[in-house]
């Protein structure tokens, strides 16, 4: 007769770079029952909207994440220019869109090589954030800044790309597919890559629905959501559609993240031949009134923006709904009955960004 | 069932060599636009504080009685906005990162020496209306 015990997970273990904590509780090796807590890193970031004017806080909402920071300012400058009814300039909208796609770009590539870590596979690791810096050199030199750009403001974009360097950057997204092919071709058709991830972590497509799984988590169990089929920013020009895999498995979310950075190099590369010239930005002027849901897709699914202005320099309220706390219900669900040794898996698979999920 | 797929990366990376630069030996990447960290020319400021207002980690403090112009360089978060508000321009981005310092170094204090240039004495009513009439 077995007897349960409880294993505690996290919030400091060697796979997990986030601060979460599971309380698993297991029979003999299977988990019979996960239950999640957060809280360790909560910084107030919300509060400070009151205590910053809004073009300002562009600068604190970049920082709600570190991975995925671009994608939070833009989408806090989104709520903030419909509230004013502010029309942002074209080529402003194509620039915030191709560094959006370098920041997912970035963003996977970095969970590829978290995953690798998680699976036990150093090596490859090591290889998928040498490729990352790619990425990560061509955004220092667009925007000043490795992970927090500091380029979105409030009426547009505060650095312009010429065109000398967009061709480059172009140009050198097709060596970075070349090498992109190879370590994508070991994550998807390696025998023990696979062997890891196949049928672990199953979350049925009901059951991604029905909890409100978002992001690579939804799609890979089959559902076609995509926060970037609503057309903001310049998405409604550019021929984008969304990366949906079957497989329900961990195995499905890392394909699904793979190909959706293939997607995101097109998408750069029609950006560029597409950008129109133009000034980059607008003048702001008066302040924000009323309230408005902004929202976008993020490297780990869609991500709510909610502003809420008072006739004053200061916002009324900031509210942020991250991908990551709504990924977790279905984490939990995907975690009851898998075998001990897979939880470092299953848990990196959502792709968790508890800092963000706190703020 | 595929074997062998990281042989390609393998081969390439013995051959290639290694990925990273020896750095301190080698020196860093740095584009010129690189944000690094902030500088003041003191013979420039105005002590108008706009910097100080609008930082949004509250890292700057500047006293106009006093003539300093301060930065704690653990709290300033590089975000460039002290730079594009400074109406005089006397503030500049670095390329090169701070050192690393301790809670105590990283307070950097800066004497203001902008002399406030005089200025030029009030032409006479009568030379006005010469310079009207002319």
């Amino acid at each position: 007769m077995s007897k349960e015990i409880v294993i505690p997970f996290g919030p400091q273990h060697p796979v997990l770079p986030e601060p979460i904590h599971l309380d698993l509780v297991i029979e003999d090796e299977k988990v019979k029952e996960a239950l999640p807590s957060i809280g360790y890193v909560h910084r107030g970031l919300e509060t400070l909207v009151e205590k910053r004017e809004f073009p300002e806080y562009v600068y604190i909402a970049e920082r709600i994440c570190g991975i995925c920071s671009f994608i939070h300012g833009a989408t806090y400058c989104q709520a903030v220019e419909t509230l004013m009814n502010v029309e942002v300039p074209e080529r402003a909208l194509y620039l915030r869109t191709i560094w959006s796609e370098y920041s997912r770009l970035h963003s996977h590539l970095l969970w590829l090589g978290l995953f690798a870590d998680g699976m036990g596979f150093e090596n490859l690791f090591m290889d998928a954030w040498r490729l990352r810096e790619h990425v990560l050199d061509d955004l220092e030199a667009t925007t000043g800044g490795r992970v927090i750009q500091g380029s979105c403001k409030v009426g547009g974009v505060r650095r312009d790309i010429d065109a000398a360097k967009l061709d480059e950057m172009s140009n050198g997204l097709d060596g970075f597919r070349g090498e992109l092919a190879d370590l994508v071709d070991v994550f998807l058709n390696d025998s023990s890559v696979r062997s890891r991830l196949k049928n672990v972590g199953v979350l049925s497509k009901h059951d991604a629905y029905a909890d409100g799984a978002v992001g690579p988590v939804l799609r890979a169990s089959g559902v076609a959501s995509d926060a970037r089929m609503l057309g903001y920013a310049a998405y409604g020009n550019l021929h984008f559609k969304p990366v949906v895999e079957e497989g329900c498995d961990c195995y499905a979310r890392c394909a699904v993240r793979a190909k959706e950075m293939y997607a995101s190099i097109d998408l750069i590369k029609e950006a560029v031949q597409k950008i129109p010239d133009g000034p980059i930005e607008v003048k702001v002027t008066g302040k924000p009134d009323g309230e408005y849901f902004a929202r976008a897709e993020q490297p780990r699914g869609e991500v709510v923006h909610y502003v809420k202005g008072n006739g004053t320099r200061h916002l009324a309220r900031h509210r942020v709904r991250t991908p990551t706390i709504t990924n977790v219900p279905p984490m939990v669900k995907m975690l009851a009955g898998c075998e001990l040794a897979d939880v470092p898996v299953i848990v990196l698979s959502i792709d968790p960004c508890i800092g963000c999920c706190e703020r | 069932m595929a074997y062998f797929e990281m042989a390609k990366t393998v081969l390439k990376s013995v051959l290639h060599g290694p990925s990273t630069i020896r750095y301190p030996a080698q020196p860093a990447k740095i584009t010129p636009i690189s944000r690094g960290r902030v500088v003041i020319d003191p013979s420039q400021c105005i002590s108008c504080g706009m910097c100080m207002r609008k930082c949004p980690a509250d890292a700057i403090c500047v006293s106009r009685e006093e003539k300093t112009w301060e930065i704690d360089r653990l709290r300033c978060h590089v975000c460039n906005c002290c730079v594009e508000v400074c109406p005089v321009h006397c503030l500049t981005m670095e390329t090169q990162y701070s050192p690393a310092v301790t809670v105590r170094e990283g307070r950097e204090l800066v004497k203001i020496t902008y002399v406030k240039p005089e200025r030029p004495a009030k032409p006479d009513a009568g030379e006005k209306e010469q310079a009207g009439s002319s």
